[in-house]
């Protein structure tokens, strides 16, 4: 029930994850798991950046993250390699619990590795629409590709709740007609099959190198939602994005009117962490 | 091939333990649980279903209102409540509820400590858990509760209600004397909900409350409150935390109260007996409760008490298992 909210602030490319990566130091990487945690966030991206290459840093870098959460992980590798090894350090520090592969375009040399890995792990896929020909600019394009990856993973014995689909979000400041068709490409993606898979965009790409990059994530993000968007990696600790999150919610009938409906947000964004102290 | 139509739910109606035994802080016997269902009543192919306990009510005073045909079992024994709950136990109940309606300002204005009294000396008199319900005067229950949530503490007791306008003093005194509490919301599901946020931002669990959605006769809008139990329940199988709590029905207050348990056969000689159609309204009204998700039931006629148990029984199966062994 409600949106899912993969925070993105476990990356490599921020300065103080990628120094806690060379450095292996973990202090750093619990207080950015428990700030999210904090803020609601479902899943927690696990992603190197450019802080190494090295795939014994990966590994570490897993574990230091699944050991501080009981949440679920996003395990985001641009290697077949680096997946294997975080699927193997995530496996070995906490056993069984939902990971979704992050990700995989619809080329047929990343796209069938990844479901194999997938099913050998029990885990999600998320399928970015793209392929040798680079990102689509158009509606159908995206559909095109969407309907590949999700037809290819169906075929691999995933469920459709296993699959992610994101329909490759671009900046507004430079591509000003892609927002738009994003917004159709999800909407026409909600009808690939039912039960539906998921949808997912990677946010902030949308307010890359504007001046009110907050404004617009938190503009797009519901206007996405209204669409039928039901995933998003985005930055959860960013207080009035989740505040919109949640009106939404509310107003898209996802969840039950209560006067106090922020205040049950905030409570339910502690309620991962409560869960796992009990 | 047929689909499988098994639905499974992402989330789950929270168990709740009332009662403490002598392993948990308490003196009781033994402890009643409701809740824990995965999925909607009597679905067992889909996943666990909790089972519906039943409550028989007592008060604090003579029951000076109840019709005399409701008075008839219980005998001498409803001067002393000790007594007429130990009468309710011999009948079936799981549990007993004590309603304090003599402390109610114009009931009788009995003291705190009087109501306190009360409550010891039934805890002491009985085995089993103990419901307690306030007089529903928010002024004189907020004196009230604390005086009582202290006498039984360590009982692990349902005490209630809060309500959106009146929850701090018992939320507190909950949380003090580590007692369950009954949330009221009035035939309001958004109300309901809120009233747990309340609770929960006083840093009292949500798994420690029972949710009363206040309750109607059958003939008297009970398709309301059923509609606003079904969605409660469906929001919480669907994860919410806050609507996930069992579900409390007040029911022999509502259905004693109509007049198709109150007519005798001589005022309406076409509704017949009334010494039948009485029992028979209030258990009705429980029956439609059970389906649409009721966890714990509050009752007063021991035929309505027999006729739900062994409804609960026959559709959990419990009944079968027990004719074949």
């Amino acid at each position: 029930m409600g949106i899912i909210l993969i925070g993105e602030r476990i990356n490599g490319s921020f300065k103080d994850v990628g120094r806690a990566i060379q450095e292996h130091d973990k202090t750093v990487i619990k207080d950015r798991v428990a700030k999210q945690e904090a803020g609601g966030a479902d899943y927690l991206d696990v992603n190197m950046g450019a802080a190494s290459r090295k795939l014994e840093d990966y590994a570490w870098l897993v574990q230091a993250v699944a050991e501080s959460t009981a949440l679920p992980l996003s395990l985001d590798c641009p290697r077949a390699d680096m997946f294997r090894v975080g699927l193997k350090a995530y496996r070995d520090t906490v056993g069984e619990r939902s990971v979704i592969l992050n990700s995989t375009t619809a080329e047929d040399s990343k796209l069938i590795p990844l479901l194999e890995l997938a099913k050998e792990f029990n885990a999600s896929i998320m399928g970015v629409v793209m392929d040798e020909r680079g990102s689509p600019q158009d509606v159908d394009r995206r559909l095109e590709l969407g309907g590949k990856i999700f037809a290819a993973a169906v075929e691999a014995g995933l469920a459709p709740a296993d699959i992610f689909l994101d329909p490759i979000v671009m900046p507004v400041k430079f591509m000003q007609d892609q927002p738009k068709n994003v917004l159709n490409a999800i909407q026409q993606m909600t009808m690939l099959s039912d039960p539906p898979c998921h949808i997912s965009i990677g946010l902030s790409n949308v307010s890359s190198k504007t001046e009110e990059r907050k404004l617009i994530n938190r503009t797009f993000m519901v206007m996405a939602l209204a669409v039928g968007l039901d995933t998003a990696i985005l930055d959860v600790c960013d207080e009035e994005l989740r505040q919109s999150v949640a009106t939404a919610e509310l107003l898209l009938g996802m969840e039950i009117y209560s006067d106090a409906f922020l205040k049950a947000y905030r409570q339910r964004a502690g309620s991962g962490t409560a869960a796992a102290a009990a | 091939m047929v689909p499988d139509a098994k639905k499974t739910w992402g989330g789950r109606v929270n168990s709740v333990t009332i009662g403490a035994t002598q392993a948990t802080g308490g003196t009781r016997a033994f402890t009643v649980t409701i809740g824990g269902s995965a999925t909607l009543p009597f679905l067992d192919f889909e996943g666990p279903c909790g089972m519906p306990a039943v409550a028989m009510e007592i008060c604090d005073i003579y029951p000076q209102e109840w019709p005399n045909l409701l008075k008839e079992p219980f005998g001498d024994a409803l001067g002393d409540p000790v007594r007429w709950a130990r009468k309710c136990l011999e009948f079936g109940a799981d549990l007993i509820c004590l309603r304090l309606d003599g402390c109610h300002p114009e009931h009788g204005n009995r003291s705190p400590a009087e109501a306190a009294q009360t409550v010891k000396a039934v805890l002491q008199g009985i085995p089993a858990p103990l419901i307690i319900w306030g007089t529903g005067n928010a002024d004189k229950d907020n004196e009230v509760f604390p005086a009582v949530a202290e006498a039984a503490a360590g009982e692990n007791c349902l005490i209630g209600s809060i309500t959106e306008d009146n929850y701090k003093t018992l939320v507190a005194v909950c949380t003090a004397y580590k007692h369950k509490i009954i949330a009221e919301s009035p035939c309001d599901v958004n109300i309901a909900k809120q009233v747990n946020i309340l609770a929960q931002d006083m840093g009292f669990p949500v798994e420690n409350i029972v949710i009363y959605p206040t309750c109607a006769a059958l003939g008297y809008g009970l398709e309301y409150i059923y509609s606003v139990m079904e969605r409660a329940r469906l929001a919480g199988l669907k994860g919410d935390r806050t609507l996930a709590q069992p579900i409390l029905c007040d029911i022999g207050i509502e259905a004693w109260g109509v007049k198709e348990a109150r007519v005798s056969e001589e005022e309406i000689p076409d509704w017949g007996s009334q010494r039948q159609r009485a029992p028979l309204w209030e258990a009705s009204t429980a029956v439609a409760y059970l389906l649409a998700g009721c966890d714990l039931f509050i009752l007063r006629h021991p035929e309505a008490v027999c006729s739900i148990k062994k409804t609960i029984a026959e559709l959990t199966g419990a009944l079968a298992g027990a004719a074949a062994a």
